[in-house]
Order: structure tokens, then sequence, then C-alpha cells
């Protein structure tokens, strides 16, 4: 599978007076895992926003080099057209799963556009034509993989909306993973998940960078995980970037620690936030 | 000029009317973000009060008209406030945080219902009545053509303004009026914080049914007849003046009312009066499409 | 049926408390009169007065009688009611299923004052529905014990799962009826007019159903299908076959034109916007006198002709009409205008059926669930890459097009058209079939159209109380299953083997 990488150069969001996003710039590399974390409100989910199309970003430049040679500017670009051309998937914070629809149907509804074109768009597919049989059997294959791969196999033909809420969560991570993206953009995916949850998806993750070859851009609260998996960090502050590089060097930067612990550096970590940073004793 | 005078002077006149009734549909889709589709109907029942409201006034013998309208416009108030606090508690509140489309078909059933239920108990037919505050005002003659303000316009635009006042003293002033912007904001907190959400929003509809009554009434008076269908066309107009005002504004309401009123009258008195329902559709199109926060509404950012 | 798909209780029948249960009664006491007092209030001004006009004056009239009668009738409705929620379901069963079945001999008997026939009506209803009330809480009580699904989701999953078998059933009934010896002319138009409303039912099943964009404009299409047929048809001289893809054509175009700038508003925006486009459309059809006719309308449009022969009783010079092109090949029949209507109905049969089978097929492809996707969550369809304004645009085009195939059938059938049959009425008629029926069901929208058009059709009384019942029947069926009484989705695609690999 080709991979890509994400170059954020000065990008700036405002809501009215409000500076979400202000000129940040980094590289999210190619089968890497890039974490973005900060406190609330450090402007993480609107450059999120912005990458995926969902927000236009005032100023900056989002240039996402595909393996292939070709160039998406995507903050010039329609939301769907990120996913559909760019290919860059994302997941949300709050799930968006397609409840009414079974856990297979969403994956279906995933590889939508693949099945369309070869649907001769509806209008071959009326017919019930071979190519479209065939195009139809390798996207269930697909989701078949998928689905085993995130053990939900089971639950195929259930509806999405009485999954437990891990399993929504991995869910939503395999039907990103269906549409076959270059770029995989996670939010908060570890969020609500229980410490033996939060493990499966650290694999999950690791094996879609290993095997899949795909870069990884995560937003994440838990600094467990983000420790744990990431290659690359790069940590907001009130819309800010105040550090950049490889947890050693993240977890070290001093201005990390003020940011997530407020200005009084005296004070005494909590021993659970003392051990994700590895600080102190 | 005295022509265009004098179509400013009628198109003030409708606006009030829209503007009465924009009023409710803005209140409703602030808190509870729904297209009350019978409002409309709410209108035409509050007319309908009015004009029985009128005849027993009328058979019981109380016939000094300042009195009387008076015991009118309250009847006429609290008993269609009544249906709009009826039509909520049965049609709506029970399908609270549902999906957004079963409120909306149980609006538009709902107005169904109303519309045929007083063509059964009422008739199809117009209803009419004598003219109740004759007389106007001649404000100047220009070649044969006499521009005038009639009395009952004077009494639309007056009532109109002192509604407004209260209707705004009770929003920004009292408790009731802060519960219920806390509502529009966040019905969820609201109610955290002690808010009797489901009240408020009764209150809402209540307020915003007294308000069409008025304009039922002034309508009626107005016009000189109503009939069962009236509620339709004037819900359409007054819905679109809430948009284009920007929906969930008390004063956008009022300002889209007045420019609907405008721009029906002047199209009617200058291009023609077969389109003028085509230009009302238009501009909400062309609202919504361009401006969907309309004049003055707040913006609004997509969550994602 | 996994387990995992039980619905949770409907809020209505609060799990019974451990308080006695008569103490529960002064309580519903009180709300029963409240009830009564608000229903008195409602009533008084609407209910108790009755304007009549008497030439150009409006005098007045009194009924407090039937008013207050009508009073007792809500708030005792309303104790029964509450009295079955609160355990006490077998008993009001029993008392208002006697009432419901000693009504109908109350009026075979002359018991019930002809004055007072709405009042009865009333009574009856009320009664009918307390009783299938407490009939259905029984069950469901039954049903919870068991650990079954709740009765509405079980009555919506029979119904379709029998659907596979009574599809057939009713088709070949379908194509049967016209030569059962029962059909008369009054049978044939009857069920034309019910095939058109199922065929405009499934047509906006797709926009509404599917892709849930709530469409209160529809009448709109049915209107352009019609009002092209009759121009082309009176201008060109084309016939019913060949105007028929133009008509379909248009009026998707027109869908096309008409959604593109409103689909990307917000559900509730975009149905107030349908709802000005299909008046707009009437308002430049009442005035557009050059193309329309105007209010007058356009008569004398021509009725189809089978296969270039007219079923008419005087063919003119030179030309074979259907009966004597029979009498000649297969045997001798003289003319009857039911020919005619038995022609029309089959063609509306097929028409129905190509919609039926179109839908059926487009449920299975991509675009379909795609459509499904967007009505649950557009923002997540963006980020999967769907284009949500052409997927929109494809159910509101094809929706468009069954309404214009509709509409030049309607014009060929009435052989005249006006503005006036294309209301808003009409769009709601169409609304209420495919919101009663059931969105995105088959089935639901057939049984729907029988009971609401042939129904009221068939029995002449009810009609002037046919729009009230729709409109109560929209409000209630949203309150108690809003997905629409037949609605009951499985999946469109199965994983076939699914195997239960631990990982």
């Amino acid at each position: 599978m080709s991979a890509a990488s994400l170059k954020v150069e000065h990008l700036t969001m405002c809501f009215g007076g409000l500076i979400a996003v202000d000129d940040v710039s980094f590289t999210a590399m190619d089968r890497q895992i890039t974490a973005l974390i900060g406190p609330n409100g450090a402007g993480k989910t609107t450059l999120f926003n912005c990458v995926t199309g969902f927000y236009r970003p005032r100023v900056g430049r989002l240039a996402l080099h595909a393996a292939d040679g070709r160039e998406f500017l995507l903050e010039r670009m329609d939301g769907f057209r990120i996913a559909q051309q760019a290919r860059v998937a994302r997941t949300f914070q709050n799930i968006r799963l397609f409840p009414r629809l079974s856990v297979l149907e969403n994956l279906m509804v995933a590889q939508h556009n693949r099945l369309m074109r070869a649907s001769g768009y509806t209008l071959v597919g009326l017919f019930g034509l071979g190519v479209y049989r065939r195009a139809k059997d390798a996207a269930l294959e697909r989701a078949r993989y998928w689905l085993d791969r995130v053990r939900l196999l089971e639950r195929a033909n259930d509806e999405a909306g009485n999954l437990p809420y891990g399993a929504q969560r991995r869910l939503e991570i395999a039907r990103a993973m269906c549409t076959e993206p270059v770029l995989l953009c996670l939010d908060e995916p570890a969020a609500g998940l229980n410490a033996r949850e939060s493990n499966d998806l650290n694999e999950l993750v690791l094996f879609i960078r290993d095997t899949h070859k795909i870069g990884v851009l995560l937003i994440e609260h838990d600094m467990s995980v983000v420790m744990k998996i990431s290659d690359h960090i790069v940590v907001l502050d009130h819309g800010r970037k105040i550090a950049d590089g490889n947890p050693a060097k993240v977890r070290g930067d001093p201005s990390v620690i003020r940011a997530y612990l407020g200005e009084e550096e005296d004070d005494e970590l909590p021993a659970e936030v003392a051990r994700d940073l590895g600080v102190g004793s | 000029m005295a022509y265009f005078l004098q179509q400013l002077i009628n198109g003030l006149t409708l606006g009030s009317m829209f503007g009465l009734i924009a009023i409710g549909y803005t209140m409703v889709y602030g808190i509870i973000g729904m297209i009350n589709f019978a409002h409309g109907d709410i209108f035409m029942i509050g007319g309908f009060v009015a004009i029985i409201a009128f005849m027993t006034l009328g058979l019981a013998g109380i016939t000094w008209m300042p009195l009387a309208l008076l015991c009118i416009l309250i009847l006429a108030m609290a008993f269609t406030a009544l249906h709009g606090w009826t039509v909520e508690r049965i049609a709506y509140r029970p399908l609270r945080g549902s999906n957004r489309l079963a409120p909306l078909i149980s609006a538009i059933g709902m107005s169904i219902f109303l519309q045929n239920c007083v063509q059964l108990l009422q008739g199809a037919r117009n209803k009419a009545l004598p003219p109740v505050i004759h007389g106007s005002i001649e404000l100047m003659d220009v070649e044969g053509f006499t521009v005038q303000l009639g009395y009952l316009q004077i009494v639309i635009m007056l009532l109109t303004v002192a509604l407004m006042i209260g209707l705004t003293l009770l929003i920004t002033r009292t408790s009731l009026g802060r519960q219920q912007r806390a509502c529009e904001q966040d019905m969820k907190m609201a109610s955290l914080l002690g808010v009797d959400v489901d009240r408020t929003i009764a209150l809402t509809f209540v307020i915003g049914a007294g308000l069409a009554a008025v304009a039922g009434l002034v309508w009626l008076m107005y016009y000189g007849v109503i009939d069962f269908f009236v509620g339709f066309m004037a819900g359409i107009k007054a819905f679109t003046a809430a948009v284009l005002g920007g929906i969930g504004s008390l004063p956008g309401a009022m300002l889209g009312g007045i420019l609907i009123g405008l721009i029906d009258t002047f199209w009617a008195g200058y291009f023609s009066n077969d389109y003028k329902d085509v230009a009302t559709f238009a501009i909400l199109v062309l609202v919504l499409i361009f401006r969907p926060t309309g004049l003055l509404g707040k913006s609004d950012v997509e969550k994602v | 049926m996994s387990s995992t798909s039980v619905a949770p209780p409907p809020a209505a029948m609060p799990p019974a408390t451990a308080k006695p249960r008569h103490a529960l009664l002064a309580p519903i006491m009180k709300d029963a009169l409240v009830t009564g007092a608000i229903a008195l209030a409602l009533a008084i001004p609407l209910v108790g007065f009755k304007t009549v006009d008497r030439g150009s004056t409006t005098l007045l009239e009194t009924r407090f009688g039937p008013m207050l009668c009508g009073v007792s009738v809500i708030a005792l409705g309303r104790l029964a009611f509450s009295l079955i929620n609160a355990g006490y379901a077998r008993a009001v069963f029993a008392v208002a299923a006697t009432m419901a079945a000693a009504w109908p001999l109350a009026v075979v008997l002359g018991a019930a004052p002809s004055g007072w026939l709405p009042l009865a009506w009333m009574s009856w209803l009320v009664a009918l529905s307390l009783a299938l009330r407490a009939a259905y809480v029984v069950w469901g009580e039954r049903a919870a014990a068991r650990g079954n699904l709740a009765p509405r989701e079980r009555m919506a999953a029979t119904v379709q799962r029998f659907s596979a078998f009574i599809a057939p059933v009713l088709i070949a009934f379908a194509v049967a009826m016209p030569m059962l010896p029962l059909a008369d002319q009054r049978w044939v138009d009857l069920g034309i007019l019910v095939l058109t409303y199922i065929m405009l039912g499934w047509g906006l099943n797709v926009v509404v159903g599917l892709a849930g964009l709530l469409d209160l404009g529809y009448v709109a299409f049915y209107a352009v299908g019609a009002y092209t047929f009759a121009i082309f048809a009176k201008t060109f001289g084309l016939n019913f076959w060949e105007a028929l893809p133009i008509a379909g054509l248009l009026a998707a175009t027109f869908g096309v034109l008409l959604g593109f700038p409103v689909l990307r508003l917000r559900g509730d925006y975009l149905a107030i916007v349908t709802l000005g486009f299909g008046e707009m459309v009437r308002v430049v059809l009442l005035n557009w006198n050059e193309l329309s006719n105007g209010p007058k309308g356009m008569g004398d449009i021509p009725r189809p002709s089978f296969f270039g022969m007219p079923f008419s009783a005087t063919p003119p010079e030179g030309v074979t009409s259907f009966h004597q092109w029979f009498s000649q090949h297969v045997w001798e029949v003289s003319f009857s205008p039911i020919q005619r209507a038995t022609y029309l109905y089959y063609i509306i049969l097929a028409l129905a059926l190509l919609t039926n089978w179109f839908t059926l097929r487009i449920r299975k492809l991509p675009i379909s669930l795609a459509w499904e996707a967007l009505r649950e969550d557009e923002i997540a369809c963006r980020a999967l890459g769907i284009n949500p304004t052409s997927t929109k645009l494809t159910a509101f085009a094809i929706g468009a097009m069954f309404g214009g195939f509709a509409g030049a059938f309607f014009a060929t059938r009435q052989g005249f058209i006006s503005p006036e049959s294309f209301n808003f009425m009409e769009s709601a008629i169409i609304l209420a079939i495919v919101v009663l029926g059931g969105m995105g069901t088959q089935i639901g929208v057939v049984i729907a159209s029988i009971l609401l058009i042939g129904g009221p059709e068939w029995f002449r009384d009810l009609q002037s109380y046919r729009m009230l019942a729709f409109g109560a029947l929209m409000v209630l069926i949203m309150i108690w299953r809003p997905q629409g009484l037949l609605a009951f989705r499985e999946p469109t695609i199965r994983l076939k083997p699914v195997s239960a690999k631990p990982s």
C-alpha cells in the first residue's frame, strides 16, 4: 500500500476573534505514528478538522505528498474530496458510526466510491452485471479482513448502534481503514477505553503502521498510549506548537511539563502523571 | 410618491402581523430547534376565537368598543395560548430527543389536523366580520390620490410595538426570560441547574401562541374575513420572515416580518399580484442558501 | 433474532411501583379531571359555538350539549388510559371492548341520534383505541415476561418477513382483479386510484424513507409530469408511451434543478423549502396562461390507445378502435368504458411494479446504502469520501422521475388537469402514506395506500374526515413508533458464513 507524508505549514485557524490554531508547522512522516497532544482547548481537534477538510484554515498550507509523487493541497479541497482523492481517513472524538446500519454495512459504506464505480454509478448495477458482483465480493473480503482484525466478525450482521462502546471505537477504525487510506487520523481513539481495550488499541495502531505501511496522525490524552506507540510527538498549547520531537525529547521538555501542570514548577507531580511523563522518581 | 407612501403604510401594517406570527416560529426554533409547522394554524385559530368572541360579546351587549376590544384581545390570547400549550404537550413533548424528522412530521400532522378540525367544526366558508374600527386620517392628497392612514392601521402598529416592548422586557428582565435564554443555549445544563425545561418550553409555546392570537385578531379586523386555510400561507410567510430576520432572534423576527410585509405589498402594488407568493418563496430560498443565519442571526459553527 | 435488538420498554409503561395499586387512584382521578377541564376550555370557543354565515353576515349557534358529552368522553378516556398504565389493563379491556363492540349494534338498533353522529363516532373510536391499547399492554407484559421482542417490533418484523410471501399473492390478486366477476367499473377505478398512490408512495419513499430527505413538495414533480404529458401530447401529438419517458426525464431534471441549491440545507429547512417549491410550481401554473392555460386547466388530453387503437365507441374514419380489433381477432365484444379503465389499470400496475422493481434492485446497490448512511450521519459520510450533494441529488431525481411518470399517467387518465389538483394537501397525503406505512418499507406503502386511499373512497361518508384522520395518525405514529408502523430494517447485505474465529 502506498503511503504519504503530510506537511503542515503555518496553519492558522480563527473562529471570530478566537485563534484556535496559531501558525503551527510540522510534518507527519510516512509510516510513522505522529501524536498530537496538548491540554484541553489546545487546538488539536481544530487542526484535525482542517486536515480532514471540515474547516477551511485562514492561513497556511497542508500538503500531502503521496508515494506516487502526486501532491494534494488539502486546504483547498472539500471534506469528502480529501477522503475520496487524497485518501485521508479519520475517526471522531465522539464516535460517528451509522447506528442503524449493520456492522458490515458500515464497512461497505466506507468502500462506497470503489463500489459506485464498479456499479457504473448505479446504471450497470441495476442489471446485476458481473463487474459489480466481483467488486462487491472484493469489498466483502476486505470487510471480513478488518472485522477479523478488530474481532467483530461474529457481530457482522448486528446493528452497529448495539455494540458496546469499545467495539464501536474499533469498528470506527476498521471503517476508516476500509477506505484504504494513505494517512489515518485518529481523534482520541483511547478515550473511554479500559486498560485492556487500550492495549488492544495500541496493537491495532501499530499493526496498521507496520503491516499496511501508512502514516497515522493521532490525538490522544492518554500519555501511556502516546509514549508507548508514537514515533513522533507534536505538543500544542493555546493553539501554538510548543514542542516537537521523539517521545524521549518531548518527555523532558520543560515547556511541555509547564503546559500540562501549570506555571508552578515546584509542585509535586501526581504520581501517575510523573510516571507517564517519565520524570521525577 | 403618494402611491408609494400608501403602499408603505399598508406594507408596514401587514408586516406587523407577519412579525407577530414570526416571533412564535423564531422562539420555538431558538429553544428546541424545530419548525413548529402548526403555528400558522394556531394563528388561524386565534382569528376564529376572535370572531366568536366578537359575536358573543355582541350578544352579551358589550358595545363600548375599547372595552369590547380589550375583552376580545384577552379572550383570544388566553384560548389560543391554551391551544398552543396543548399542541406542544400532545405532539412535541413526547418526541423530545428523538431524531429530527419525527417532530417535524408530527408538526405537519398537527397542522393538517387543526385545519381540518376547524373546517369540520366551523365550516369551510369565509367567516365575515363587519368593520369594527372605521375611519382614517388623510395624510396628503396628490393629484386626486389620497394617502390614508386608517385608525385600525394605527391601532395595529401601536399594539405591535407595545407587545414587542413587553416581550423584550419579559425576555431580558424576568427570571422566566432568563430561564428561557438558558434553555436556548444549553438545555441539558439548564435542567441540571434546576430550570424546569418542560415548563419553560411550554411557556415559549404559550407566548408564541398568544402573539399569534393577536395577529389573528388584527388580521380578522383588517381584512374582515377569516377561513380555516388562512394559516397556511400566512404561516409560510411568517416563517420566511423569521428566517430572513435570523431564526432565533426576536428583533430579527419583527424586522423580517416588516420586510416581508413590505415586499408583499410592493410586489403586488408595482408588479403583479399573481406572483407575490413566488417572491416570498424566492426570498426564503435565497436567504437560506446564501445567508442561512439571516440578517440578525448569530453564525453557527458546525460541530464535528 | 439476537437479544440485543430488544427495544427499551416505551416510556408510557412505567414499571409497577411498590405502592399498592389503589394508592395511585387519587392522582389518576385528578389527572382525568384536569384533562377534562383543559378539554373543556379548548372546546368552548370552537366546539361550543358555531359560526353560520347567512348571506353577508355571520350568526352564532351554540351546541353545548354535544360539547359537554365530548369533553366527558375525553376525561373518561384519559382516566381509562391511566388505569391501563396503572395495571388495570384487563379490566379496562373488558369494558372498552364491550363498548366498542356494542356501538355498531346501537347504530343498527337506531339508538344513536343522527345529529350527534360525529360524537358517537368519536366515542366509538375512543373505546376502540382504549381496548386496543389495553390488549397491547397485556400482550407486551406477556412478551416481556418471556423475554421476547416488544410487540410493535415483532409486529413489524413479522409483516416484513411475511412480505416475501404476501407480495406474490398481492401481485397475483392485482393482476387478476379486473377479470374477477365482481370487478365492475367502480372497482377498477378504485384500483387505479390506489395503485397511483402506491406508485407515488414508493417514489417518495426513496427520498424520505431511504435518503431521509423530507420532501414536502413532491406533488410538484407529479404536476411537472402531468403538464409535460399534456403539453407534449397536445402540441406535438405524442402518444402516451412516447411522452412518458419525457415526462419522467423532465421531472427528474426539475428535481435536480430544485435540489441542487437546497440539498445542502439542514433537514427541517429542506422541508420548508421543498414546500415552497411545490407551491411555487402551482402558482406558476395558475398564472402562466400561455403554458398551462391558467386556472381553467387543460382539457382534451389524449387518452391512451392500445397500439394506436383508441378506446371509443365510434372511432374516427380509417381508425380501428380496440373493441373492433378485439372482435375481429379474439372474440366478439361491444364497446364498454370498462375496457379503457382496465387498460389504464394495467398501465398503472405495470408502472407501479416497475417502481417497485427499481427500488428493490437499487437497495442492493451502494447508492442506496449511501442514502441510508447520509440519513444517519452526514458528517461521517463526508469523512468516508461520499459526496453528499450528488448522492442526495440522485435520490431526489429518482423520486422526482417516478412522480413524473405517475403525473403523466394521471393526465392521461383524467383527460383534464388543473393546478388545483396539485396542492400541498396532495403532497401531505403522499407523505402520510409513506410515514404511516413505514419509511423505507415497500409493503407498508401498499397497506397504507389501501387503507388510507381505498377506505375513504369506498366509504364516501368518511371522506370529509379523511384529512383529519391523516393528521391525527401522523402525530400518533410519530409518538408511538417514529420510524413508521411497519418499518423494520433488515441489513441489505449479510456476511454469510460468519466463522466464529476467536483471535
